[in-house]
C-alpha cells in the first residue's frame, strides 16, 4: 500500500517539472532588422516597438535633477527627459503615444525580456556593459567631478594626488567610483552608496569627505542639496570622453532608428540646445591634474 | 531478530516472511530511484532546455566574472558579514537575557524597568530590521553627537544587536515560562532567594530548552548582516551587487549565495544535532 501513495504524491511534483519546461519562444524569431538607408527614423520604428503604436521608455525612480524634473519623466523637462521626447517625435510618436516605466538600474541588465523599449538613466557605455545588452550611440559626455562641503580640508584639493588621503564615496555600479578606485585609488576604500540622496546624506553627515559624480549632477547638487557644498574640480580625462547611451534588449532592431534620430537631433542642434537650457555651463570648473 | 542459534532452522512461515521482506524492500528501492531519477531530471531538464537558459547561464553563472568579483566579494564577506555577526553575537544573548529576566521579575521597585523591557520588545520586534538599520546609519550621524560614532559598520551593528536582542528576549521569555513552577518551588523549599532560584534552577534548563529557537535566531542573524549594505557598508552582497552593476551580471550573487550557505547550512546541521541531543537527554531511553 506504501508505494502507490508515493507515487501519487510525486505524479504532481513531475507534472510540474515538465510544466516549466520549454515554451517556444515567440518574440526573438519574427523580428527581422530593419534596412535604415533612405527611410526616415519613424519609417524604421515602425511595428518595431514593444506595444504597437505606442513608445515605452524607462528610467529609475526617484529620476534626478538636472536629468528629469520633480521625480516626473512625463513633463518633458530635464535633459534625458527632454532628449527621450524628441526621440520618440524624430521615431514618429507624439508625446501621448510615450509611455514611462520604473526600471531599477539594478534590473535593467537582467536576463529574459525587457519591460522597455529603451532605458535612459546616465547609463555609461562600457565594453563589459556591451556584451549584455545594446546602446544606442551617447547622446551626452560626462566627466566626473568631485564634491566636497566649502571649507573643509578636502575643498582645497588641487590635485588627485591631494585626494587620495580622504574618505571618498560614490554611488555604486556606476563610473564615478571606478573613477575614485583607478584614478584617485585613496588610502582607504571607496565608499559605496546605493543612490545620490545616500551620498548626499553621507557628505553632510561628515561620514566622506567628498563624493565623485558626473559633473551635472554635481552641479545640481551643490546648488540645491547639499548645505555649503562645493565643486573641488573635474577629472582629467583618461583617454575617450565616457559617454551616456540609452540602454535596449540584445538585438533590440530599434537601435538604428534611435540612432538615427540621435544623428538628426545632433546635426541639428537640438542637443546642444537641451544641454544649455537643462544642464548648468560646465566651462569654469578646474580640472585636476 | 534473526536469533539462529544452533538446531534452530526458520519455519517455512518465517522464510516466507523474509522473502516477503526482501521483495518489498528491492519495490521500494526500485520506486525510490525511479522517483528521484524522474523528478530531479524533470526539473533539470526543465532548467537546461528553458528557451532563456543561456542567457541566465552567462548572467548568473559566468567563471570569468565569478573570478574577476571573488576578491571584492571574499573581502566584504569577511570584513563585514562575518566579523558583524561574530562581534554581535554576544551582545544579542546578553541583552535577551537581561531583557527576559527582567520581565519575569515581581517586585514594585523594578516596575520601570519591566515597563521598559516590554517597550522596547515592543518597538524593536515589531519595526522592519532594515528600517533600523537605516535610521541608526543615516539618522544618528545627523544629530551630530559628540563622541557617537559615524562608522555606519557600528551604527548598522547596534542596530542588529537591538532588533535580534528583541527577538532572543522572546525565545528565552518562553524558555522561563516553559519550566514548571515545581522548579521554583523546590528551590525555594531549598531556601534560595528568587534570583538564585532564576540563576541556578530556572535559567540553565531554559537555556537548554530554547538552544534550538535560538540557534535559528542565529542563522538568521548571519543572513541579515547583509542588510548594512544599505548604509554603504561594502559587504558581501553590496560588494557583489556593485560589481553587477557596474560589468551588468549577476554572477557575483551567486558567489556571495554560496559563502553564505557556507557559513549557515554547518550551522543549520549542528542545529540539528543540539535539538537531537536535548531530546536524547530528555527522554532517555523512551522512544
Amino acid at each position: 500500500m506504501r508505494t502507490p501513495r508515493k507515487a501519487a504524491v510525486l505524479a504532481p511534483l513531475m507534472l510540474l517539472a515538465l510544466g516549466c519546461a520549454p515554451q517556444a519562444s515567440s518574440t526573438t524569431a519574427t523580428d527581422t532588422t530593419p534596412t535604415t538607408g533612405s527611410q526616415t527614423a519613424a519609417q524604421c520604428a515602425q511595428g518595431h516597438t514593444m506595444s504597437s503604436g505606442k513608445l515605452t521608455i524607462g528610467t529609475d525612480s526617484p529620476a534626478y535633477d538636472p536629468w528629469f524634473r520633480h521625480n516626473d519623466p512625463t513633463n518633458g523637462q530635464g535633459y534625458e527627459s527632454a532628449v527621450a521626447y524628441a526621440v520618440a517625435k524624430q521615431l514618429g510618436f507624439a508625446p501621448s503615444a510615450v509611455t514611462w516605466t520604473k526600471v531599477p538600474f539594478n534590473s535593467s541588465y537582467a536576463p529574459g525580456p525587457k519591460h522597455f523599449d529603451f532605458d535612459i538613466n546616465q547609463i555609461s557605455i562600457t565594453p563589459a556593459r556591451a556584451k549584455v545588452v545594446d546602446f544606442s550611440d551617447g547622446y551626452y559626455s560626462a566627466a566626473q567631478a568631485i564634491i566636497a562641503v566649502k571649507g573643509s580640508p578636502a575643498a582645497s584639493a588641487t590635485s588627485l594626488a591631494d585626494l587620495k588621503q580622504y574618505k571618498i564615496g560614490a554611488q555604486t555600479g556606476t563610473t564615478s567610483l571606478t573613477a575614485i578606485r583607478d584614478q584617485i585609488q585613496p588610502s582607504s576604500d571607496a565608499v559605496v552608496f546605493k543612490n545620490t540622496n545616500d551620498a548626499k546624506t553621507a557628505l553632510a553627515n561628515g561620514q566622506v569627505d567628498a563624493i565623485v559624480a558626473d559633473l551635472p549632477t554635481a552641479f545640481y547638487l551643490v546648488a540645491a542639496e547639499i548645505d555649503h557644498g562645493t565643486i573641488v574640480g573635474q577629472f582629467p580625462s583618461a583617454g575617450a570622453p565616457e559617454q551616456f547611451g540609452m540602454l535596449f534588449a540584445k538585438h533590440n532592431p530599434l537601435v538604428p532608428c534611435v540612432n538615427q534620430a540621435l544623428a538628426t537631433l545632433k546635426s541639428d542642434g537640438s542637443l546642444a540646445q537641451f544641454e544649455k537650457k537643462w544642464l548648468s555651463d560646465t566651462v569654469n570648473v578646474p580640472v585636476l591634474k | 531478530m534473526s536469533a539462529s542459534g544452533p538446531g534452530w532452522t526458520p519455519s517455512p512461515r518465517e522464510l516466507e516472511r523474509r522473502d516477503v521482506r526482501r521483495q518489498r524492500s528491492r519495490r521500494d528501492l526500485l520506486v525510490a530511484t525511479v522517483a528521484a531519477v524522474v523528478v530531479i531530471g524533470g526539473l533539470l531538464a526543465g532548467l537546461l532546455l528553458s528557451p532563456g537558459w543561456p542567457t541566465v547561464r552567462s548572467g548568473f553563472l559566468s567563471w570569468h566574472d565569478a573570478k574577476a568579483s571573488f576578491p571584492a566579494v571574499i573581502k566584504g564577506f569577511l570584513k563585514y558579514n562575518v566579523t558583524g555577526f561574530l562581534i554581535a553575537e554576544p551582545f544579542i544573548l546578553l541583552i535577551g537575557v537581561l531583557v527576559a529576566v527582567t520581565r519575569g521579575t515581581t517586585s514594585a521597585t523594578m516596575f520601570p524597568l519591566r515597563v521598559i523591557a516590554v517597550v522596547y520588545t515592543d518597538v524593536f520586534r515589531g519595526l522592519p530590521t532594515y528600517l533600523v538599520v537605516i535610521v541608526f546609519g543615516l539618522a544618528i550621524p545627523g544629530l551630530g553627537l559628540q563622541g557617537v560614532t559615524t562608522n555606519t559598520f557600528w551604527l548598522g551593528l547596534t542596530a542588529l544587536v537591538l532588533c535580534y536582542g528583541a527577538y532572543v528576549a522572546e525565545v528565552f521569555r518562553a524558555g522561563i515560562e516553559s519550566i514548571h513552577p515545581s522548579q521554583v518551588a523546590s528551590a525555594d523549599t531549598l531556601g534560595l532567594s528568587r534570583g538564585q532560584a532564576m540563576r541556578h534552577v530556572v535559567l540553565p534548563q531554559a537555556t537548554r530548552r530554547v538552544m534550538p529557537p535560538l540557534l535559528n535566531d542565529f542563522i538568521s542573524l548571519q543572513k541579515d548582516t547583509a542588510l548594512l549594505g544599505g548604509i554603504f557598508v561594502f559587504e558581501g552582497l553590496f560588494a557583489a551587487q556593485d560589481y553587477g552593476a557596474y560589468n551588468f551580471n549577476y554572477t557575483p550573487i551567486t558567489v556571495v549565495g554560496v559563502l553564505f550557505l557556507c557559513l549557515t547550512v554547518p550551522l543549520t546541521r549542528f542545529t540539528d544535532w543540539i535539538g537531537r541531543r536535548a531530546m536524547r537527554r530528555q527522554f532517555a531511553g523512551v522512544r
